[in-house]
């Protein structure tokens, strides 16, 4: 009796892949996919400024402040300096979107890396680590990240760093968590039965398990990485003007809200669908990933 | 590239066993007389930390004291239930698991000793199977990565590794254009354990541990198992220690069995011995739960009452002995011994009913009456009751 | 004190003779963008009072899809169910949702096979039985603290007091399938589904827990079907016996018919492929392939690709039933009276 083959009804063509299958159930997420155009489209748009905006953004004009959208070809109206709140805002786009961004990516880096290692380690090792960054986590984000950052000075240099601290400890934890659950499986021991090194069990059999959930997560942050900046910078700590961002703009047209409340709201408008949509994309990434293939 | 022919190779392994003696192996160092592999005094206990600083309160005795050898070519089977500590015995002898106490002789030479094998060479002697299940496989790696994984870490160049992957696909009877690139969630439980197999034999391993490999397959798919396993055992000249639950299959496969007991080996010896005179009280009560496909052989009552007991604080002297009708003072005590329980062919009892020496009443003089599931000649009364002896 | 609010049509009391659990042709399609999955094609059984059915079948065959379909516990969305269930003349699949809940638990109830997953982890036992009663019956909450304690005396839980107050994971694994087990009994339903119950047990406490059913079910009253892949279970506990393959009743008999004569080819390869008792020296019987996809089923018979006895004629339309077994039957067109002489000589009690 031969090991037998499998019947005839199996097909020859070729299966999909895991990147496949989550491409297709997004296609279907018609929610997910209009917050991401958004979001595509505002990178653009960022990015494309200089050829966008019809005005300077650094041009003051005393004669024409705070006027309503629609005065003199300002499309968007004027802030209490005269300047177009148009263009300021692409520009601002700019700083908010890194701002929103670069801290997490820091984070997942540094992060990622310890909590993984704390994972897979265990022991004394994952003492050292986890302890560490409880201590960072019993910190309210925003209080952290303002004292990091008061303390250092103002800035974009200290804002980004003084995000990236706040975020590490959550990144790590999950990092860890994952770590650990994989660690438990059997593959994994099968892999180090073949007396492979730990690195190469980590790197050829851990990360491809932990890296999907943790990016997802990650992309999560990207949401409140982008209030949060918002936040510094309208507290005078990240920055600094006259390089346009959102949160200082917000501050600073915080006193005319009386007298031109639709320009006023704006800045503010911006942040809030920007993190939002940044909330939504990664909602539905991580419904596409949740569902066993 | 053919897959294998099992008649062919059944044909061959009765043969050579008939010849009582496995072929000739280029690798094999200690020669045919020299187990394969002897287990001396293996012991490993968890602790089981809890309170408000971690401190130890109390011990897991997973494995403690277990010695037994494997003969070359012969397949050894391992039953017992759970907290019975026959997966941690698994994991000391791959020493995925560092051992408390005791040593592992693989082919005449002491494993982890400065003068004997290294680590790095056990691991390609020594090979395990896991169970089935969706934590066995990587799912983010395709089935010929995961087969190859074990020959790159060892140096093998991605394509000759990829070569022997898919030799190896067709040895376990997947068509390799077919399977090369599968994820594991697309094969089904047959598939996945073939693929484990494949894994297993990467490294062109003597010693195969199959832990529960066939337990969690549907029953024809775990007969498509089996005969795979056996015509490999034979066209690769493996030797298997055969880890399950399962007491039917064990003996199937099985040239010799042993009982464990919470962390104890409580019976060994040859398998149709050991299944037709089971010697242990606790071997006995196992045997007799064993279900029968034939609706006229019903068990009346449970033999044993109670659940397999955990391993943490065991009882002093004989383990089994809150839970055996025959239990004396001395069992509780003394632990019985199994005897010389390297001398292969001997059917050994850790029992102090057996042991003619010891202080029991019965010493030398077991009772009589064996369950009535493995004789040959059953009978086909309606209810199959248990000796009386252990309703317990 | 339930059954005539759930159904106006049904009889207050159903008369002896009247199957406890009437299945007519149910089938079960699972829909999605992707594919349908026909899971269940055209299922029928009868069970009567204080009888145990047991439901035989691989992984794919359709048999926990059948069992979760009697109580309507599949998701509503993507399920479409067909046919027609009656439990104890009861129509299920016309049953409101609020009419299902007070059915289930009070008329029929579910033994799972992972108990630990069942069972509520912040719950103690006690309060998981005393909740299911007083849903049900209209008593104080500490009559249904002795009616539960009775129940674990019944269930064989050693020092039933202490273990009311004891949280699942303070349970050993036989302890917490007895939890489950009185769960599922407390409100003495007629119907008991057990999914796989002893599956993840040791062979020890297995053994107790299929002989703890059997005598609970002679002291209830109660009628059970279990559903499970090892033919062991089946010989030990049930009277009647249905073989599933594909979503379809292959074979249907008394227990002893199906499971000493079996006519169906497939189970005929089921019970010759068994290890148990197989001497060493014999090769197993493996059925070659594997089991048809479920989405794109073929026509006729679904074994008939590994029967050794398939013809064209197989695959042409979905065979009928032949009685067999008595009042039970065979799916297949290779059974008659010459056949069954050669076939009972294959048959596995003359090893």
């Amino acid at each position: 009796m031969s090991a037998a083959l499998p019947s005839a009804a199996l097909r020859a063509v070729a299966p999909p892949g895991y990147l496949h299958a989550i491409a297709r159930r997004l296609r279907h997420d018609y929610v997910t996919l209009s917050f991401a155009a958004l979001l595509v489209l505002t990178v653009l748009a960022a990015c494309c400024a200089p050829l966008v905006a019809h005005y300077d953004p650094y041009a003051t004009g005393l004669l024409g402040r705070l006027k309503p959208p629609g005065w003199q070809g300002h499309l968007l109206g004027t802030d209490d300096l005269g300047r177009d709140m148009f263009a300021r805002l692409l520009y601002g786009a700019r700083m908010s979107l890194a701002m929103g961004v670069a801290p997490v990516a820091l984070a997942l880096a540094i992060g990622g890396t310890l909590g993984v290692l704390a994972g897979f380690y265990g022991g004394a090792l994952n003492m050292a680590i986890m302890r560490t960054m409880d201590v960072f986590y019993a910190f309210p984000s925003v209080l952290l990240a303002v004292a990091i950052s008061g303390t250092i000075g103002g800035g974009v240099a200290s804002g980004l760093l003084a995000l990236t601290l706040v975020f590490i400890p959550s990144l790590c934890r999950i990092a860890e968590t994952a770590t650990s659950q994989v660690r438990a499986l059997d593959f994994v021991e099968a892999a180090q039965a073949t007396g492979a090194s730990s690195l190469s069990v980590i790197v050829a059999h851990v990360l491809g398990n932990v890296l999907p959930a943790l990016f997802v997560f990650a992309s999560s942050l990207i949401s409140v990485s982008v209030l949060l900046a918002a936040g510094l910078s309208f507290l005078g700590l990240g920055v600094q003007p006259p390089t346009p961002d959102w949160g200082q703009m917000l501050a600073g047209l915080r006193q005319a809200i009386y007298l031109q409340p639709l320009v006023c709201a704006l800045p503010g408008l911006a942040i809030c669908i920007v993190s939002f949509s940044f909330n939504m994309v990664s909602d539905g990434l991580r419904h596409a990933m949740d569902i066993r293939a | 590239m053919s897959h294998i022919d099992g008649s062919n190779a059944a044909s061959h392994a009765r043969a050579a066993r008939l010849a009582g003696e496995p072929a000739a192996d280029p690798r094999d160092r200690g020669g045919l007389r020299q187990p394969l592999l002897i287990a001396r005094g293996l012991r490993k206990r968890f602790a089981v930390r809890g309170g408000l600083f971690g401190r130890t309160m109390a011990h897991v005795h997973a494995v403690d004291g277990v010695s037994f050898s494997i003969a070359k070519g012969e397949t050894l089977g391992v039953v017992g239930e759970s907290g019975c500590g026959k997966s941690t015995l698994a994991r000391l002898l791959m020493r995925l698991v560092e051992p408390d106490a005791g040593e592992l002789i693989f082919d005449g030479e002491a494993v982890g000793e400065r003068t004997g094998l290294t680590l790095g060479e056990l691991r390609k002697n020594v090979q395990m199977v896991f169970q089935d299940s969706s934590a066995s496989l990587n799912p983010r790696m395709s089935v010929a990565e995961s087969i190859a994984y074990g020959m790159r870490v060892h140096g093998a160049t991605r394509d000759a590794a990829r070569q022997t992957a898919h030799t190896l696909l067709e040895q376990v009877g997947l068509r390799a254009a077919l399977f090369a690139a599968r994820y594991p969630h697309e094969l089904s439980g047959g598939q996945k354990q073939r693929v484990n197999i494949a894994r297993a034999l990467a490294l062109n391993p003597r010693l195969l541990i199959l832990d529960e490999a066939v337990s969690a397959l549907d029953k024809s798919v775990e007969a498509q198992v089996l005969m795979l396993l056996r015509a490999l055992k034979a066209q690769l000249n493996l030797t298997y220690l055969f880890i399950s639950h399962d007491l039917h299959v064990v003996r199937y496969v099985s040239d010799r069995v042993l009982v464990m007991y919470l962390g104890e080996i409580v019976e060994i010896g040859p398998a149709d011995d050991v299944y037709r005179n089971p010697g242990h009280p606790y071997t006995r009560a196992l045997f007799g739960c064993q279900l029968d496909t034939d609706p006229r052989r019903r068990i009346a009552e449970a033999p044993l009452a109670g659940d397999p007991p955990n391993p943490v604080d065991p009882p002093p002297g004989c383990r089994f002995h809150p839970r055996c009708p025959y239990a004396e003072h001395v069992c509780t005590t003394r632990v019985p011994s199994l005897g010389d329980a390297l001398a292969a062919p001997l059917h050994a009892v850790a029992c102090h009913m057996h042991d003619a020496a010891s202080a029991h009443t019965r010493a030398g003089d077991p009772p009589a009456g064996m369950p009535h599931a493995f004789r040959a000649d059953g009978d086909a009364s309606d209810a199959r009751r248990p000796p009386d002896l252990l309703r317990s | 004190m339930n059954a005539a609010s759930v159904s106006a049509a049904a009889p207050a009391s159903t008369p002896a003779c009247a199957p406890v659990l009437a299945v007519d042709d149910l089938t079960v399609r699972f829909v999605s963008r992707d594919a349908t999955v026909h899971a269940v094609n055209g299922v029928s059984l009868r069970v009567g009072a204080r009888e145990v059915l047991c439901i035989i079948g691989e992984s794919g065959s359709g048999k926990s899809v059948t069992l979760r379909a009697l109580m309507r516990l599949l998701p509503a969305d993507r399920t479409r169910l067909g046919g027609s269930i009656r439990i104890d003349g009861t129509d299920v699949l016309a049953l409101s949702e609020r009419q299902l809940s007070m059915l289930r638990g009070a008329t029929v109830s579910m033994v799972f096979q992972e108990p630990m997953t069942a069972l509520d982890p912040v719950y103690t036992i006690g309060e998981q039985i005393v909740e299911t009663i007083v849903r049900h019956r209209r008593v104080t909450r500490r009559e249904a603290q002795e009616q539960a304690l009775a129940l674990l005396e019944h269930v064989r839980v050693p020092s039933p007091q202490r273990r009311l107050r004891a949280y699942p994971h303070e349970l050993s694994g036989g302890l917490r399938q007895r939890a489950m087990i009185a769960i599922a009994l407390s409100c003495r339903p007629r119907l008991l589904l057990a999914d796989e119950p002893t599956t993840a047990l040791d062979a020890t406490v297995q053994i107790q827990t299929l002989v703890l059913l059997k005598q609970l079910q002679a002291q209830f009253g109660t009628s059970i079907v279990i559903v499970t892949h090892d033919l062991g279970v089946a010989a030990q506990i049930a009277d009647k016996v249905a073989v599933m393959y594909a979503g379809q009743i292959v074979e249907y008999g008394a227990a002893r018919d199906v499971l000493l004569a079996p006519q169906h080819p497939y189970t005929r390869a089921m019970l010759a492929s068994t290890v148990a008792g197989r001497p060493r020296e014999l090769e197993l019987q493996t059925i070659a392939g594997s089991p048809p996809d479920l989405r794109a089923l073929p026509p006729g018979c679904a074994f008939a690709a590994r029967c050794p006895r398939a013809d064209s004629a197989c695959s042409q339309a979905t065979p009928p039933l032949r009685a067999a077994h008595g009042d039970g039957y065979v799916r297949c067109i290779h059974i008659d009276g010459a056949s069954r002489a050669a076939s009972d000589a294959l048959a596995p009690a003359d090893r």
